[in-house]
């Protein structure tokens, strides 16, 4: 009996020892078992993924990446070098600190960027950019763009004197487009025909612009504006450029072209290369424009140095101008310096909405500590009834409780009138409740008490009445086993209920904007500003990341100092 | 000896408690405990012994009536001024101190120099040997610990009266048995007078010098645990002490310290009589299953015996336990210890009981 009992014990033991020695250990079906662990759990993952895809997915679309787009237009900075992309090239070279004007191949580069900025209605954005850095850019740019356009029509006179040719529109297109494009241009342009006779809807698209063989390597610059007019055409007009002549600029542009380049005909054939060998033998006795002069004369502005540094400084693709300008700083040719003093306003608005946040956030505790104490000891139904007061401004519309209070504050408004009734305060002094920071704290702090008592009481719910009924036994007063007891277990409540009044606050707009007048308004009522009024998307950007790089460092501080689990919302 | 030690150190006066105006929670409730006493108040949910605690302790206020300790009133006296010790049920450490902190708590606001404190806090935490588990924190401790803990906090300010309300009511049964005798060796080592509140019977019968056994907010019966078991005043305390088998009958006759009463079938028995008073009177009474005998060599010969048919046989280890059916009760139990010489009984036997007078009381119907 014993020896058969020691048997399946070594039998046991060696098969454990076994399958030890031979590697991993396996499962049922004969697959390692870690392998089918991982199998198990990664469909758990999948289903689990599968299941929060929805909303992750709306909140990516919704949320997370118009943020991440918001705050990218805090550095970007495109806009110059897509509207002049060949000045800000030529204007690299420029030495700022010479106090001359840029040379005269600036100025044509410039030509050639503004004339088609202009036709596409480019050059008042870029203005309104620029004008951020340096008054009066915008204007600049608005009047230039009216008149750039007497630059190009001196060639385009003198280009249709020479062959009126110059002047239709299939001269060009044949001129510039690939015999494919042409053809099948045309192919569209008999269907549309065809299709207007009949009276039938048409709606094949138009085909996309092609450019012939050796065009951009002959003539570049005329390549380049009419490749902008192919596309202005069919995006904005929906037409084929047969259906127009080129710019003024594609004559200059021309002009310049075969300037540098007398053979370019050479590449061309047919009725091409006689139309071009025609004018390159003529532009030479062309009347040439000079550029900086006439760029002058459509507005004095652009002689002022200041502004080609301007464009110069602010010519990369992406720029720290915007939070410079959030701070208060601004970046000129010279480098980094202080905004003047008329324009300082926002670190005092940091400043402000900080200072006021915290103000709000304190009268909250101060008020909502009390009565949250008070709803947590209460019987069941009195607290009822008060927590029903409590969620009751949650149910009216923040509007009516805004304009409530203005009523309420305002000079003649009730406060005043039982002050002045009272005999308290003097008609003609009467209290300035409103439109200033304490009419913003006070409202604010009315909208935001909830977000404090809630998640107070939630908190001191969970408190069991013992604790304190144990400290008096062991002969702590009232007060004493308050402070050293119930205290300290409603800390993370409080933590909970300041970091959310805290952040609320921070970025509160509608009440400070109604009640706040000039001194009682958040930075984020000017973010608003820029976004809606003065269109500045950049500095509301920078504004908004400066703002919420605030909030996360406030946090992180917060979970250093009083730890992120100590916060409870119940 | 003093006026207040002759009359008990802890006086409850009349006492009456309603908390909604309505009913009352404690009726006339009229109790001396002596100095060093270890009381229990025992008695079902809701019956009123926490609300006496809380009166004693002055978190509640007696509607009617006085508490005296050791002689004064002290109905004026706020709680942190009384000086009472207190064990809650769960405890009620403060979770953010450690256990050293918890200790000192009582002894910090009683202005005891920082080295005072802490050779008070250290000499309790070795009193409930837990002289190690100074620097954690309650949620690091186990029950049995916690409960310690509790017991040393309660005890680190030397209260010369200690409440403890079901302290060990969170705890198994074996670590709740070990507790009931480090408390009452404590207790009785230090010579604190304890009031004990609880519904388990067994602890109140193992660590009481005298059990008081509440129900509907008056005291039915207060005694030592074995009077309390073998003599209960009324059948309320003789259905909840222990186990008990009871019939119904009427009373036939009294002979002074004995009576014979007809139960309801007809048949006659032997029993005392404890609030019986005169003939005809009707009577439940009440007998222990582990005093019924079926032995008929062991009875008295006039014993009057009841016919009895075996329902059911339980082995349980140490006892055996028999229902009977007896004069139409089919729950008639007896239980007998398992001894070498002790009968079997099976199912179906016709058997004859009986049992010594003494042991039979009649009891108010
Ligand atoms: N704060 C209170 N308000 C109103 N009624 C109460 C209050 N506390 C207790 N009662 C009522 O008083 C009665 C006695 O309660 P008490 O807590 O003293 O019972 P208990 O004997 O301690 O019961 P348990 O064994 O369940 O702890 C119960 O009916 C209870 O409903
Ligand atoms: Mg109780």
């Amino acid at each position: 009996m014993s020896d058969g009992s020691d048997a399946t014990n070594a039998d046991g033991a060696r098969r454990v020892s076994d399958s030890s020695d031979d590697g991993p250990v396996l499962a049922a079906d004969g697959r390692p078992l870690k392998q089918s662990l991982q199998r198990a759990l990664r469909r758990q993952k999948l289903r689990a993924l599968g299941l929060i895809a929805p909303l992750l997915i709306f909140i990516l679309v919704t949320f997370i990446a118009p943020i991440a787009d918001m705050l990218f237009r805090s550095v970007e900075n495109q806009i110059v070098s897509d509207t002049l992309p060949q000045t800000v090239q030529t204007l690299a070279d420029w030495d700022p600190d010479s106090g001359e004007l840029p040379g005269q191949e600036v100025f044509r580069d410039f030509y050639f960027d503004l004339a088609v900025a202009a036709q596409r209605k480019k050059h008042t954005q870029l203005g309104t950019r620029l004008n951020y850095e340096l008054t009066g850019v915008s204007s600049l740019f608005r009047r230039s763009g009216r008149r750039i356009d007497d630059i190009g029509e001196v060639y385009m006179d003198q280009f249709e004197d020479l062959n009126a040719a110059w002047g239709e529109e299939m001269t060009w297109a044949r001129l510039m487009g690939s015999e494919d494009w042409l053809q099948e241009q045309e192919a569209w342009n008999a269907d549309a025909a065809a299709a207007d006779e009949a009276d039938r809807d048409f709606d094949r698209p138009l085909p996309a612009f092609e450019f012939g063989a050796d065009v951009r390597a002959e003539l570049p610059r005329t390549a380049a504006v009419f490749d902008e007019f192919a596309h202005y055409m069919r995006t904005d007009n929906q037409e084929s450029v047969m259906e127009d002549e080129p710019w003024e600029v594609a004559y200059a542009a021309l002009y310049e072209d075969l300037m540098a380049n007398p053979d370019a005909a050479a590449a061309f054939s047919g009725e091409n290369a006689t139309i071009l060998s025609e004018a390159a033998d003529a532009v030479p006795k062309f009347q040439a424009v000079d550029y900086k002069a006439a760029i002058l004369e459509t507005e004095e502005g652009w002689s002022d140095p200041q502004v080609w540094a301007t464009i110069q400084t602010f010519s990369p693709d992406y720029t720290t101008g915007y939070f410079l300008n959030a701070v208060d700083l601004q970046m000129t040719p010279d480098g980094i310096q202080a905004q003047p003093r008329d324009q300082q306003i926002y670190v005092l608005l940091f400043k402000r909405t900080l200072f006021m946040s915290l103000m709000i956030m304190g009268s909250c505790v101060v008020l909502g500590y009390p009565i949250a104490y008070l709803l947590s000891n209460l019987p069941l139904r009195e607290s009822n009834m008060l927590m029903i007061l409590v969620l009751l401004p949650f149910w009216t519309s923040l509007l009516v409780r805004t304009s409530a209070w203005k009523v309420l504050l305002q000079q003649q408004g009730v406060i005043n009138d039982l002050l002045v009734w009272l005999g308290l305060v003097a008609d003609d002094s009467r209290l300035v409740m409103i439109n200033n920071q304490f009419g913003t704290i006070v409202a604010m702090t009315h909208i935001l008490l909830p977000f404090m008592i809630l998640p107070l009481y939630s908190v001191m719910k969970t408190i069991p009445p013992s604790y304190v009924r144990a400290a008096k036994s062991l002969g702590a007063t009232n007060w004493t086993a308050f402070w050293r007891v119930y205290f300290p277990q409603s800390v993370p409540g409080i933590g909970a209920g300041c970091i959310l009044v805290f952040i609320l606050s921070i970025g509160y707009y509608i009440t400070p904007e109604l009640v706040g007048g000039t001194t009682g308004t958040f930075i984020s009522n000017r973010i608003a500003y820029h976004i809606s009024s003065s269109l500045n998307w950049g500095l509301a950007a920078a504004l908004g990341s400066i703002l919420l790089a605030v909030v996360l460092l406030l946090y992180w501080v917060y979970d250093k100092i009083v730890g992120i689990d100590n916060v409870s919302l119940g | 000896m003093t006026a207040a030690s002759e009359q008990g150190f802890v006086v409850f006066d009349r006492v009456q408690k309603s908390y909604d105006g309505e009913t009352l929670v404690v009726k006339d409730l009229n109790l001396s405990i002596g100095k060093g006493e270890f009381l229990t108040m025992l008695g079902p949910s809701g019956s009123g012994k926490t609300t006496c605690l809380m009166m004693l302790a002055g978190f509640e206020t007696a509607t009617h009536g006085d508490i005296l300790l050791d002689g004064k009133p002290i109905n004026n006296i706020p709680p942190h001024k009384r000086g009472i010790g207190m064990v809650f049920q769960n405890y009620a450490l403060f979770p953010h101190m450690t256990v050293a902190e918890n200790l000192a708590f009582p002894l910090e606001v009683r202005n005891i120099s920082r080295s005072d404190r802490e050779s008070k806090v250290k000499h309790a935490l070795d009193m409930v040997q837990m002289g190690d588990f100074g620097g954690r924190r309650p949620a690091q401790l186990s029950g049995g610990q916690q409960q310690r803990i509790a017991l040393a906090r309660a005890l680190v300010f030397e209260p010369e009266l200690v409440l403890m309300d079901e302290p060990l009511g969170a705890l198994d049964k074996q670590l709740r048995e070990h507790m009931q005798f480090e408390i009452t060796n404590l207790a009785h080592q230090l010579g604190i007078t304890t009031v004990y509140v609880t519904h388990d019977q067994t602890e109140a019968l193992t660590m009481s010098d005298r059990v008081a056994v509440f129900d509907d907010g008056r005291i039915q019966q207060l005694a030592a645990p074995d009077e309390l078991y073998e003599q209960p005043q009324n059948s309320f305390v003789a259905q909840f002490i222990g186990e008990n088998n009871t019939m119904m009958g009427t009373v036939k006759e009294i002979k002074g310290d004995a009576c014979i009463v007809q139960l309801d079938g007809g048949e006659l028995i032997d029993a005392v009589p404890v609030n019986v008073s005169k003939p005809g009177e009707r009577t439940l009474i009440s007998i222990r299953p582990e005093r019924v005998e079926f032995n008929k060599e062991r009875l008295h010969e006039d014993a009057h015996t009841l016919k009895a048919e075996v329902l059911e046989f339980i082995y349980m280890g140490d006892i055996f336990r028999t229902r009977l059916k007896v004069a139409g009760n089919e729950n008639f139990v007896i239980k007998t210890r398992n001894a070498p010489d002790q009968r079997r009984l099976k199912p179906g036997e016709q058997i004859e009981i009986g049992w010594l007078p003494q042991d039979c009381r009649a009891l108010d119907a």
